[in-house]
């Protein structure tokens, strides 16, 4: 391990030897522990694909490219998960994005300013709260009042419409995929509105002075100095809100009625791979079965790591403009 | 100096669609917590601490239920603090700007948002599958693998606040390295250390995905960590996705105290930690 390289302390000065030892102990353990997560990424990833080598060798690459998941038959074609998971994190950044940037603007331009602690916390919590609460009130509260209110309104001024109406046609049964987009949106809110508050507040007060001293409104800051100057960092705040929506599991697992059929229509059930995994794995009874929900958490990993990655980096990026490491 | 009325327009359109969105996400904050308050505490009863999970159809409590997952969220911090205290003291300390550190550091970011379900997979395959059987100890790995990540962050975070001028007296005491860290830094990033690791608790008691091929659930009394292990969030959610009316009850009332749980104890850090910092 090439850690000990990494040792640069100012401690070779002391004369003690015992100092100079534990020292170097201390250097190894917590060397060690470091390394530890680095090796239990690599590991995760690895143990993923090792389980799901059977299924990607049986079916190749027509596990992605099929639909036909059949259990009896011993058939497992992926699409349907896959295409659940994109649509339904898709609906989520649709709703999430316009609303977080929103908050953030709120958060940092408009409130008054004793209110801003306790929004940004009342914001906050919406992440604290487990996703198990957001499936159960999805489940017993939200798709009912969809099913009640919204999807027939959607049916009847949508549904005929040319281009966007088979979207928007179907059964009101209020479990679907629209209403998992929306549960999804509304648990990434806090994760894109954090971060693009904080970079909001990282505008230079003297630039945003400048624009207002030339008579800017606060939508023309918004819109000509805000989102230009912070606009990679929105960017990765936008893939780590996607990074969260791709693997979100219980909640989706409640509300989006495990189908296996792929249907064009946002109003029907549907399945996503993260759903998939938590329905089928205990009751997955063949090593192809295992094998393949192993092969689907593989893919869901691999996507997620280059989404949050991508995320990671355009923060970054932004950090290093601001000379702030964090 | 008048503003053209176009202008104008766009202005108030921008700030009413801002005070909108803030509206729209505390709407659902609000409808969430009435929901879960007012069919949680209707079904809040004594039995609900007393009992154990019962048969469908009838009526019992969740005792086994927090029993395990208290048991489990220990374990986990068992498992995720020392390593994660460790690692981020290499990430603020031992291990300050070389390449490795900024590697690790930003591979545990990604750690942090990473599906949990998968975390709970992986467990699956290196405990479940060679143990032979689901356990509360593969919950309880499972559970501090994810702790691990926030450990990580908050102790790295917290490290680098203290002034650099503590090292310095430090070391010009003649202390080595080791205790600079353990008598110095430690002290003065204790509280924020804490701070985040009480978080990750919040955030590791509602965690349902990565328990249920790993701890599963028992419905019966069991404290035997080597066997299935009942715990509140898979037990909400067996009952809530089942048929029975009693059951559903019980997972309300399991929600409720989770989340009554989950955000006293976010916002107890938060005003603890905001305390900290003014004093």
């Amino acid at each position: 391990m090439n850690a000990t390289l990494a040792h640069k302390s100012g401690t070779g000065a002391t004369p003690w030897k015992s100092g100079a030892s534990a020292d170097r102990v201390f250097h190894f353990i917590t060397a060690s522990a470091a390394w530890f997560v680095l090796i239990l990424l690599g590991a995760i990833a690895l143990s993923m694909a090792w389980g799901g080598r059977l299924a990607f060798k049986t079916f190749g690459w027509r596990f992605i490219t099929s639909s036909e998941w059949d259990a009896v038959a011993g058939h497992f074609g992926a699409l349907v998960p896959i295409y659940g998971t994109i649509v339904t994190s898709a609906i989520a950044l649709i709703i999430a994005v316009p609303v977080s940037i929103g908050i953030a603007l709120f958060l940092t331009d408009i409130a008054p300013r004793w209110s801003r602690g306790p929004i940004a916390i009342a914001i906050e919590l919406l992440a604290a709260i487990p996703s198990i609460i957001y499936g159960m009130w999805g489940l017993f509260v939200f798709a009912p009042f969809m099913a009640a209110h919204v999807e027939p309104w959607l049916n009847d001024h949508l549904g005929n419409k040319t281009l966007i109406g088979p979207l928007f046609s179907g059964p009101s049964i209020g479990i679907g995929m629209l209403t998992a987009g929306i549960v999804l949106g509304i648990m990434v809110i806090p994760f894109i509105a954090a971060v693009s508050r904080d970079v909001f507040n990282a505008v230079p007060t003297a630039l945003k002075e400048s624009a207002v001293a030339l008579g800017s409104t606060r939508w023309e800051i918004l819109s000509r100095l805000t989102l230009p100057y912070t606009r990679s960092a929105i960017i990765g705040a936008v893939f780590l809100g996607l990074g969260r929506a791709l693997g979100e599991t219980m909640a989706v697992t409640f509300v989006l009625g495990n189908a296996h059929d792929l249907s064009a229509s946002l109003l029907m059930p549907s399945n996503s791979i993260a759903a998939a995994i938590a329905n089928e794995f205990t009751e997955a009874d063949t090593d192809l079965y295992r094998s393949s929900l192993i092969a689907l958490a593989f893919l869901l990993f691999v996507v997620t790591l280059i989404v949050l990655t991508i995320a990671k980096l355009l923060l970054l990026r932004m950090n290093r403009q601001f000379g702030r490491t964090h | 100096m008048a503003v053209p009325i176009r202008r104008r327009a766009a202005d108030i359109i921008a700030f009413l669609f801002a005070t909108a969105a803030t509206a729209f996400g505390l709407l659902w904050l609000f409808w969430i917590l009435w929901t879960t308050l007012r069919e949680g505490a209707a079904a809040l009863t004594p039995r609900l601490f007393t009992e154990m999970t019962p048969p469908p159809g009838s009526s019992g409590g969740l005792l086994n239920a927090f029993y395990g997952s208290a048991v489990m969220i220990l374990l986990g911090l068992v498992v995720g603090t020392p390593i994660g205290v460790a690692a981020g003291t290499y990430l603020a300390e031992h291990g300050r700007h070389t390449r490795a550190a900024a590697v690790i550091s930003f591979v545990n970011d990604i750690l942090l948002s990473a599906p949990s379900i998968v975390i709970g997979l992986f467990v699956y395959e290196l405990v479940v599958v060679s143990a032979g059987h689901f356990s509360g100890y593969a919950g309880a790995v499972a559970l501090g693998i994810i702790l691990l990540p926030i450990v990580v962050r908050t102790t790295e975070e917290s490290l680098r606040l203290v002034p650099d001028q503590m090292r310095e007296a430090g070391f010009a005491l003649g202390l080595p390295r080791w205790r600079v860290t353990w008598q110095i830094i430690y002290k003065a990033g204790l509280s924020a250390i804490l701070t985040g690791i009480l978080l990750g608790v919040a955030r590791i008691a509602g965690e349902t995905a990565p328990l249920l091929f790993t701890a599963l659930n028992n419905q019966f009394w069991s404290s035997s960590l080597n066997a299935p292990l009942a715990n509140v969030p898979v037990v909400i959610f067996q009952y809530a996705m089942s048929p029975y009316d009693e059951w559903h009850t019980l997972a309300w009332a399991g929600a409720f105290v989770l989340t009554a749980f989950v955000l006293i104890l976010n916002i107890l850090v938060r005003l603890l930690a905001r305390k900290g910092i003014s004093k």
